[in-house]
């Protein structure tokens, strides 16, 4: 089974949510931290690396020998990665997303394609949970090639938890895509609720099952939850607003491991997300 | 020859854009016959990336031999120079006074990149 861990709103708990979720399962899980531009996973999840792996894309490069200067490559990059003023056309890497559509329009064959580093995939043994982190290189924009490298870890004989990035832009989607079931955590305030609803369109879209983590309960008001009321989103844990959290989080520590009540708190939001996946089966 | 200003406005008396790839328009002068054509550039300066490489592409496709505006990033310069474009550099406030800025050959140019891509 793969669980996401999403949000509209960023710092609304998703890193303390599959952490903590992943420590819940135990053994064999996988948690695969997929918010490749600040990947922090591992500050909670200590542990031998196991593996590091470099990271490319495919970009063009050009036989200035073959090439007639037609433009057909600049004519078909909507990226406009690659443009020609009629003569051997320049490259823009940074701004390629890698499709290789320019090497098949080439009616000289003058591009092939060489690889770009965007960044790396970790992995990490933590104590039965196999952790496996993209990280991306400093500069680069481009998320989404990284995190389905990530995702190419993927066991289907384990389950996975996925912690995504906040938003719900491409990497997002990456992320989310093909998961069994999405736990979208969410604040009781007014930005809490504003970006929840984004992010329920969002999965409503993919159509994903899903529910939703409501962290920081007493702060804020009721509007989160009269939403989910409303559309019948079912929520699957309330996370008090308690400073041992947090306390536990800025030692770099598991809450469940730390404070006894969490561990069934998080038990039950593991049945949760069991239960309600069941019901879409 | 035509020069490509970067502007706000759609007329001589029109405000300088200091940003090439991000600038609202461009007014395309033709120094053979004193006439001058508006290019609206609205929807490249709201494409996330690649609006340097956009915006030189249209000016490509007006036939402009040169560029005056205010920056230019690196990719912008390096697009313009590929396409065989000359770019100047100027501080006036109006594209009227950059014209004669142009005309009276006060106008330096931009041998390099003077600012990151997006910069403003």
């Amino acid at each position: 089974m793969i669980i996401s861990v999403a949000s509209g709103k960023g710092g609304t708990g998703k890193t303390t949510v599959s952490v903590n979720l992943a420590r819940t399962i135990g053994s064999g899980v996988q948690l695969l931290d997929c918010d490749v531009e600040e990947p922090n996973a591992h500050l909670f999840l200590r542990g031998r690396e196991t593996g590091s792996e470099i990271v490319t894309i495919p970009i063009p490069e050009v036989d200035e020998s073959l090439c007639d200067g037609c433009g057909e490559c600049g004519r078909l990059c909507r990226y406009h990665a690659i443009v020609s003023f009629g003569s051997v056309p320049l490259v823009f890497p940074e701004l390629c997303h890698g499709c290789g559509g320019c090497t098949l329009v080439c009616p000289r064959g003058a591009i092939r394609e060489t690889g770009k580093r965007i960044g790396v995939v970790e992995t990490r043994d933590a104590n039965g949970i196999s952790l496996i982190q993209g990280r991306l290189d400093i500069g680069v924009a481009m998320a989404p090639p990284l995190i389905r490298a990530v995702k190419t870890r993927l066991s289907r004989e384990m389950t996975a938890i996925l912690d995504a990035p906040p938003g719900t832009s491409c990497p997002v989607i990456a992320t989310v895509r093909g998961s069994d079931f999405v736990v979208l955590v969410t604040e009781p305030t007014p930005f809490g609720l504003h970006d929840l609803r984004l992010a329920v369109d969002m999965i409503r879209e993919l159509t994903i099952p899903f529910g939703v983590v409501v962290n920081r309960m007493g702060v804020g008001d009721d509007r989160v939850h009269r939403f989910c009321r409303g559309e019948e989103i079912p929520i699957l844990l309330e996370i008090p607003d308690d400073r041992r959290i947090a306390e536990a989080y800025s030692r770099g520590e598991l809450v469940v491991d730390t404070v006894t009540e969490y561990a069934s708190h998080f038990a039950t939001l593991l049945w949760n997300i069991r239960e309600e996946s069941q019901k879409y089966r | 020859m035509k020069i490509a200003f970067t502007t706000s406005g759609t007329t001589l008396d029109a405000p300088m854009d200091p940003r090439f790839g991000r600038a609202q328009g461009f007014i395309v002068y033709d120094t053979e016959n004193d006439t001058f054509e508006a290019v609206d550039n609205r929807q490249v300066l709201n494409s996330a990336h690649g609006a340097g490489i956009q915006a030189t592409e249209a000016i490509v496709r007006q036939g402009a031999k040169c560029v005056v505006t205010g920056h230019c990033g690196p990719n912008a310069h390096r697009a313009l120079t590929a396409a065989g474009i000359r770019i100047y550099s100027t501080e006036a406030p109006t594209v009227a006074e950059a014209l004669e800025a142009y005309r009276a050959g006060a106008l330096a140019t931009l041998n390099a990149a003077d600012v990151d891509g997006h910069w403003s």
